[in-house]
Order: C-alpha cells, then structure tokens, then sequence
C-alpha cells in the first residue's frame, strides 16, 4: 500500500505547517464558495461590524444600516430595516443596553447574538435618570448601563471571540478560516491594548473629565480617574452646568477633558480659559468617515500623545 | 332477466317513499360507521401532524396534556408560568433553540399568541397581506382570525384578559394589526400574534407613561427632589402604543424573571432532544420537557378507546336496523300476498316471482351501495376540511 497516500492531515500539519495552512484556508474558502451563499450579518454598531468583517472575510457580508450622521445607540431604524435584521443569518447585539430600539422590536430569538453576555456582570452603570414611583409596580429608574464596552480591548476581544463563536456555529466547515482571521484580529486588539495603555500611562492618577459618561470601561481598565458629566458637543451646557464644572475643579483640579466629537468653538474657549484642554477620543460606535476602527483607535492614541 | 329488473323497478318507483326509506337506512347503517371511521382518522392525522412537527415543549409542571392544548392547539386551560431564566437555561445548553409562548389573552375571542419571530420559521407561516411585526404594539392575524373578525393590514385589535375577573391590573392594549399570514389549515388560523415583549406589555410587566421627571402638572406628582419622582395615582397608562408613545414603554424587573406559558425547544438532533430530555428526569434543569407527539399519542388511544365502544353501540344500532328491515321486507311480503297470488295465477312461475323479488333486492342494496359510495366520495373529498373545520378552525 502506498504509505504517501496513509498520511493524515494531522501529519500533514506537523511536517508542513505553511502548506498545511495554505491549504487548509484554499479548500475552506472553496467549501464555503461550493456550500452556498454568503452568510448575512446585521450588527447594531460598527465595532462589532468591523469585527464581524475582518473574521468573516469574503464568506460573510455584513450590513450596518444605521446613517454615518446618527448615534446607533439612540438610532430607531423603521420597520424595514427591522424586516433586513430578521431576515439575516445572524443579528449581533452589542449587549450592556446598546440600541435601545432593539428592546422594542420583534428580532429573531435564534438569530441574535449578545456578544457581551459572557461580561455581563462587569457592567458599568450609564447616564444615570430619576427613580420614579407610579402605580402599584413600586419605584424603578430606567437607568442605562455604560454601552461601549468595545472600548476596554479586553472586553471587545471577547466580542470578537463570541463573533467568532456564532460564525463557527452557523459555518463549521469554516472553523479554521474564521479561527485564523479571528486571531489576527485579537492580535490587532492585543496591540491597540498595549499602545493605549501607554498612551494613558502619561496620563493615569491625573484627574480626568469627560463630556459624557461613555469611556467608563475605559477608564477602568486603564485605570483613570474620570469624572463624567452630560454635555453634547453642539450644545452649550449652560450657566449651571459650567458652574457645577467650575465646582468640580475646584475640588479635582483636571487639565484634560475627552469629548466624543470635536465642541463648539465657544465650549473649547471657554474650557481652555479654565484650563482644560479638549481631548477628542472618538468611541467609533459609527462607521468613521475615514479608515477603520483600528485607525479611530490609533487617531485617538495620536490625540492622547499629543496632549502630552 | 331484464323483464325482471322492469317490473322490480316500476314497483320500487311506484313504491317510492318505502323504497327510499329502505335504501336510506341501508345508508346510514353502512355509511355512519365507516364515515366516523374516516373522520376519526383525519383527525387523528392532523393532530398528530401538529404534535409531529414540535419536537419538544417546555412548560411548568403540572398536566402535561393542558401544556400541549394550550401551546400547540392554542385551546384548553393555560398552564402556570415559567420564567425566561428557564428558556435561557435550555439555550445555553446549545443544544436547542427555544421559541417562547405566551397565552392568556384574547382578541374578540381569538386567542392572542406572543412569540417571537422565529415562530412563523419554524412554522413555516408565510404572510399573505402586510408585513410580519416588526415593533412593539403590532400583530399579525391568522387567516381565520382575520376573515372572522373582519380586519386587515392598518386595522386595529384591543386585547382583553382571558377572564373578566383577572383584575390584576392588566388593561387592554390596542394593536396595529400589520399582516395577515397565509391559510395553514392549523390552529394558528385562528389565532392572533404579537412580539412576546407586547405580550408582556398586555400583561402589564411592560408599560408606557409620561415622563414624570418632565411633567409639569402638579397633579401628576407627588413627591419630586433630583432623584426621585413619585407619581400620583393621575398618571395614566398608555393603552395604545403608537409612534410617538413608544419610546416611553419599558420593562420592570429582571427580564429572565419574565413569565412565559410554554416553549417550543427545537433541538439540533434526536440525540441533543434525548440529551435534553434526560437533563429533566435527573432535575438538572426545571420545569417539565415532553414530546407532543407522545402526549397526543396518549390523548388519541383514550380517544379509539372510547370509539371502539361507539363502534359497538354503532354495530348494535346496525344490527337493530338490519333486523327492522328484514321484519318490514317480511311484512311487507305477507301484505303483498295476494298481489304474488295474482301473479302466479295469471302464470307466472314461483321462479319468475322469486326473480322479482330477488330484483328489487339487488336494486335497492344497488342503490344503497350507490349512495354509500357516494357519500363517502364527498367525505373523502372533504374530509380535511370537515375536520379542520370541526376541531381546527
């Protein structure tokens, strides 16, 4: 018998781990273009849409349809768009209360995937709202948690991971293509991690404000002292509200402020005059106009080392 | 021969009252026991093919036939809650899918079935008017429900407690009715859908009011400082969840808390369902996990227990009726004495007069046989429907 033809794809492996690969990834892609169409994605925010792209590949098409000017947090898509989510193969949730409107829209049960779910008691709590007391049903807030847990890299590597799980799941012919591509990523994420924390290691123990309550995960994992308030970019916050920053200082003297989007003229004036220089670290919960997320990311890096 | 046949037929016309009584009840006597035979069978065929296609049914402990009526045929009494932590646990075990049910209300008198979307996947619904929900206070229609109450795509339905003396606080809520699925010749005709989650707000688990922190009429509040709002009794409850409303409606409580009558669990393979199965008689997980198709099982072997004693009351009517017709025939013949007389006097044979009887015999079992087969045609051809009819829709 011959003893060529006997070897396993395991010896295979072992003795020719390059070609092995290279193999490996032509017949999957060949599998996956033999088995049928592409598989359909809807995501509710683009980090889980660049994450789902970059382990998907060619055998995964992903849609995103929130509007480049909107918040996809607060976004309400109508009722056919809904119609788009429940038609896909798999609709992945951000989790931690991201996209309110899907709390109130009919998505598929089997479809969707709550890729912070395995995070789920490391919630931060979010913007905080009255408790309010009506009827029999006793008090109760409608409180938010902290949604943008993609900012902490270690979270958003077990995104990718439940990414990565879900694909796995619905295309098992595609485990080693999704697991390598899913890999490159976590090295990407792995990366940002490491240069982020260097950025903020400048930084750390230093009194720090933010415009919103957004960078909580950021803040623990790097370990900031971050006090957030509720202020919009567009939006002058008011006699109160710079009083109630003028108090905060006062208290915690903060050199740096991290806005989402770049202020008003006025509030940068007005911030600088106090001190306070404006940082702005995009959370990229929507597709950016340029780039990708890993490019935000360094963007905000860049932000960050400047400043210092 | 054929002068026979004349004359057994000349009479049988004459005679046309007696004749049809006579070919009536041989009808009825062959017809009656091997019709109820038939429909017992379809029925038994399209409660099986409903059971069939369920492949596994949570519900709380308790009468495990009251979960399957109630889940699967949307009928029946409701069986006790369980919690979605109990749905989620069967989730996470990957070895299934889970599709919710929640019964308890109704519409104008169809029952209102809160599921997911998922449903209508699995049991291949397909909409014929409108669109399936999409968002929170909108529901879709069987083709039944619909025909029966009238309603379409734009239309509205105002759900109503199954008991007029639920009251626990749940209030009507108004639906946008959005589609209308195509005929399945199912219980799902009949009913109404909407999302669990309007479900929930039917129930009063969800609800939607004005924003307290923002009202400005004292009235509606008592008690207000920075973080906290005390409404008065004055706020009133959204009853209809429109556009401009629905942002307001929100849930109390842990989700995994929420009620839930029954779920479909839909597992991977037959070895993931056994695997499922024996999770519940080691009490790994809660609730109770069953196989419809063996409830039903159950329910129809009771049901042929019960029609083989009708079949016996049927057998001895027949019998009764058989005995009737062979004392009227004889009655019939000493009453036709003097016209058989006649016939032998004018020469007819004893043989010729036995063929006229024997004639009129063939004719009327010929007719009767007739009418039977005719009748069981018609049943054949209807059957499904007469049976979706009686028990289905």
């Amino acid at each position: 018998m011959n003893r060529r033809i006997q070897k396993t794809p395991l010896q295979l492996q072992r003795r020719h781990p390059c070609l092995f690969s290279v193999l490996a990834l032509v017949g999957t892609a060949l599998a996956s273009t033999l088995s049928g169409a592409e598989m359909v994605v809807y995501t509710v925010n683009y980090p889980l849409a660049y994450f789902a792209e970059r382990i998907g590949g060619d055998s995964v098409r992903v849609h995103f349809p929130a509007p480049s000017s909107v918040d996809p947090a607060f976004w309400k898509p109508d009722p056919e768009i809904i119609a788009a989510y429940q038609s896909a193969d798999l609709i992945l949730l951000n989790g931690a209360g991201f996209a309110g409107w899907v709390g109130q829209a009919s998505l598929p049960r089997r479809k969707l995937v709550d890729t912070s779910r395995s995070f789920r008691d490391a919630y931060l709590p979010g913007e905080e709202t009255p408790v309010h007391q009506h009827g029999p049903a006793g008090e109760h807030a409608h409180g938010r948690i902290a949604f943008t847990t993609w900012l902490d890299p270690e979270q958003a590597i077990i995104q990718a991971r439940a990414i990565e799980t879900a694909f796995v799941k619905l295309r098992p012919d595609d485990e080693l293509v999704f697991a390598q591509r899913a890999d490159a990523l976590i090295a990407d994420l792995e990366q940002l991690d490491r240069d982020l924390a260097t950025a903020f290691a400048a930084i750390a123990g230093e009194p720090l404000l933010a415009s919103h309550r957004v960078y909580s995960y950021l803040a623990r994992h790097y370990g900031l002292d971050l006090r957030s308030h509720t202020w919009e970019p567009d939006v002058d916050p008011g006699e109160a509200d710079w009083q109630a920053l003028d108090a905060s200082l006062a208290e915690r003297p903060a050199r740096w402020m991290l806005w989402e989007a770049e202020p008003l003229e006025a509030i940068r004036r007005k911030l600088e005059a106090r001190g306070v220089t404006v940082l702005v670290f995009a959370v990229a919960s929507n597709r950016p106009a340029r780039g990708d997320f890993l490019s935000a990311m360094r963007a905000n890096i860049e932000t960050l080392d400047r400043a210092q | 021969m054929i002068d026979s046949f004349y004359l057994a037929t000349r009479y049988l016309l004459f005679h046309r009252v007696r004749s049809l009584t006579v070919v009536a009840c041989l009808v009825l006597v062959a017809a009656l026991p091997i019709g109820l035979d038939r429909i017992l069978e379809e029925s038994e065929q399209q409660l099986m093919a409903r059971a069939d296609t369920t492949p596994l049914l949570l519900g709380s402990k308790g009468s495990s036939l009251d979960l399957v009526m109630s889940a699967v045929y949307f009928g029946g009494q409701h069986p006790d809650p369980i919690s979605l932590a109990e749905i989620e646990r069967i989730e996470e075990t990957d070895l299934a899918y889970a599709i919710p049910i929640q019964m308890g209300f109704f519409a104008r008198g169809a029952p209102i079935v809160g599921t997911t979307i998922d449903y209508f996947d699995f049991r291949a619904l397909s909409v014929a008017e409108g669109r399936s929900f999409a968002i929170l206070g909108e529901s879709v229609l069987g083709a039944s429900a619909a025909r029966r109450l009238e309603l379409g795509p734009g239309d509205s339905l105002t759900s109503s407690p199954e008991s007029f003396f639920d009251l626990a606080g749940a209030y009507p809520l108004k639906t946008k009715v959005v589609g209308v699925l195509a005929p399945s010749g199912t219980p799902d005709d009949l009913a109404v859908f909407v999302d669990l989650k309007t479900a929930w707000v039917m129930q009063g688990i969800g609800h939607g009011h004005q924003d307290l922190s923002r009202v400005q009429d004292p009235t509606l509040v008592i008690e207000r400082d920075a973080k906290r709002v005390v409404g008065s009794a004055k706020v009133v409850e959204y009853q209809e969840i429109t556009e401009s409303n629905r942002d307001s409606f929100h849930f109390h409580g842990e989700p995994s808390s929420y009620p839930v009558s029954a779920a479909v669990i839909v597992p991977q393979d037959d070895r993931a369902g056994t695997l499922l199965l024996g999770r519940f008689v080691d009490g790994s997980l809660g609730g109770q996990l069953i196989r419809p198709r063996a409830i039903v099982g159950e329910l129809m072997t009771t049901i042929f227990r019960i029609k083989e004693v009708l079949d016996l009351a049927v057998a001895i009517v027949g019998t009764a009726a058989v005995l009737a017709l062979v004392l009227v025939f004889s009655l019939s013949f000493r009453l036709r004495e003097q016209e058989l007389q006649t016939n032998f006097e004018i020469g007819a044979s004893r043989g010729t007069t036995a063929r006229l009887l024997a004639a009129e015999f063939l004719l009327l079992g010929g007719a009767s046989a007739a009418c039977v087969a005719l009748v069981l045609f018609v049943l054949d051809r209807f059957n499904s429907a007469i049976v979706r009819g009686l028990f289905v829709t």
